[in-house]
């Protein structure tokens, strides 16, 4: 279970956030400039709250009162970017294998080859990533993240950056993720459209604060509209 | 093809000696001190920028003065040096790489800088969201993306250790098997009589040597380049 509950000041905005997630895809909606990448960026490790604590399953990541602040690489937490982040100068097999070897972890064959099956990138792994699709490209950077075992994995708009028919070439690698691999996730998105379909939770961020939790229902045309009307 | 002497064959070993060693000693230190210069801010940033630049901008006398009064047998650091590590420059081959160390350091820090500056520091934070440490996402990540800079300020310290001249003669003078690098034994062989053939063989080994450093980088950065871009 991930809780959160931080509050960070950037300038003349302040995110103010408070919730709890129990599994599954937690959906983290909202428009443009809510918040959701700096609460992901604060989960992951990458900015430091101002105040507040941030636990998973009862080991504390970061908790304002009790000086605690793990950096990002010992949180166990994958991160998948909206721009991929691939090393370019890595192929495509060290890429995934990078997570596996930082964390010291054995070699696990079946493993690779579960992932690599489940988002089809077997025929990409001598390749680099210069000369990957940007569909092909976040697929790596899934099974990247995957590979390194996290505890909890972060979508910041994994598909912003991809055009209508890659983003449908994607998503059912993303429901079948959440079907089989039981990774909690927390996944950032404006798009209502793309969480309704593999969301289990939703999170409604409006300007730097939680307007509303609870379930799928919350991304319903209807409040989608109040949700961007407040903006 | 050129018929050289056994002196002659002594300067070309003894100046190669003396640009590599003085390379390679410079590198780490050019590393470090690119990478504080191009990531961090500290109190004193513009006089180590300086100090590093220095070399490039004053009379190679002056620098080969400065090395003689502070690295020499009864200088500060040099008597140092001497009584406790047994290191000894003056009138030695080493105060020689000493010296071609100290006017080629600019030289390598600039573009291994520019190179640091360059990297996308994203890049960066997803090492580290993979389990990376600091000292593995350098060691994985910045050193690699900065190889064409490495390999461009290597070659450039290469070339000036290897044809620096004022601060060398300065600083250890001009001794035949121990200091008088090529640069140096065709200044003396300008000053006899008769010097103009055994002047003219060396200068064509300069150049055949510096140019063979400029292929070679060429070759090695497009190497380096092609593999950021495809396979």
């Amino acid at each position: 279970m991930l809780a959160v509950e931080i509050e960070k000041r950037l300038g003349d905005f302040t995110l103010s956030a408070r919730f709890e997630s129990a599994g599954g895809i937690t959906a983290v909606f909202g428009p443009s400039g809510a918040g959701k990448t700096t609460l992901v960026n604060a989960i992951a490790g990458l900015i430091a709250p101002d105040r507040g604590r941030i636990a998973i399953d009862g080991t504390v990541l970061f908790d304002s009162e009790r000086r605690i602040n793990l950096p990002p690489h010992r949180r166990e937490i994958g991160y998948i970017f909206q721009e991929g982040r691939l090393f370019p100068h890595l192929s495509v097999s060290h890429n995934l294998d990078y997570g596996r070897r930082m964390r010291g972890l054995p070699a696990d064959a079946k493993q690779l080859e579960r992932i690599v099956g489940l988002l089809d990138i077997g025929h990409l792994l001598e390749r680099r990533p210069g000369k990957l699709s940007g569909g092909e490209r976040q697929r790596v950077a899934i099974g990247r993240a995957l590979l390194a075992r996290p505890r909890l994995l972060l979508l910041d708009e994994p598909l912003a950056s991809l055009d209508a028919a890659r983003k449908r070439e994607i998503l059912p690698y993303l429901e079948r993720m959440r079907d089989e691999v039981g990774v909690p996730m927390v996944y950032v998105s404006h798009q209502a459209a793309e969480l309704r379909r593999i969301a289990t939770s939703v999170v409604r961020l409006e300007a730097g604060r939680v307007a509303a939790a609870g379930g799928i229902d919350l991304l319903d045309p209807a409040d989608v509209d109040a949700a961007l009307r407040t903006q | 093809m050129l018929d050289l002497s056994p002196d002659e064959w002594i300067a070309i070993r003894l100046s190669l000696r003396i640009a590599v060693v003085a390379t390679l000693v410079a590198l780490p230190f050019g590393i470090a001190t690119a990478w504080l210069l191009a990531r961090k801010s500290f109190w004193g940033k513009t006089l180590l920028d300086g100090l590093v630049h220095l070399p490039l901008v004053l009379p190679p006398v002056v620098t080969g003065y400065l090395l003689l009064i502070s690295f020499g047998r009864r200088g500060p650091i040099g008597a140092l040096l001497a009584d406790h590590l047994g290191i000894v420059f003056s009138f030695r081959w080493t105060g020689a790489a000493l010296a071609s160390g100290v006017m080629g350091f600019p030289l390598m820090v600039r573009p291994i800088r520019l190179a640091i500056e360059a990297i996308d520091r994203k890049l960066e934070e997803a090492a580290a969201t993979l389990g990376a440490n600091r000292i593995w996402v350098f060691a994985t990540v910045t050193l690699p993306l900065a190889l064409p800079g490495l390999i461009a300020g290597i070659v450039l310290c290469f070339a000036k250790a290897l044809g620096e001249f004022g601060a060398t003669i300065t600083f250890v003078a001009n001794i035949p098997g121990e200091t008088q690098t090529i640069s140096a034994a065709i200044y003396t062989f300008t000053q006899v009589p008769n010097g103009d053939a055994a002047a003219g063989r060396l200068v064509l080994v300069a150049i055949a040597i510096s140019l063979a450093a400029l292929v070679a980088a060429e070759a090695l950065s497009r190497r380096a380049g092609m593999r950021f871009h495809g396979e």
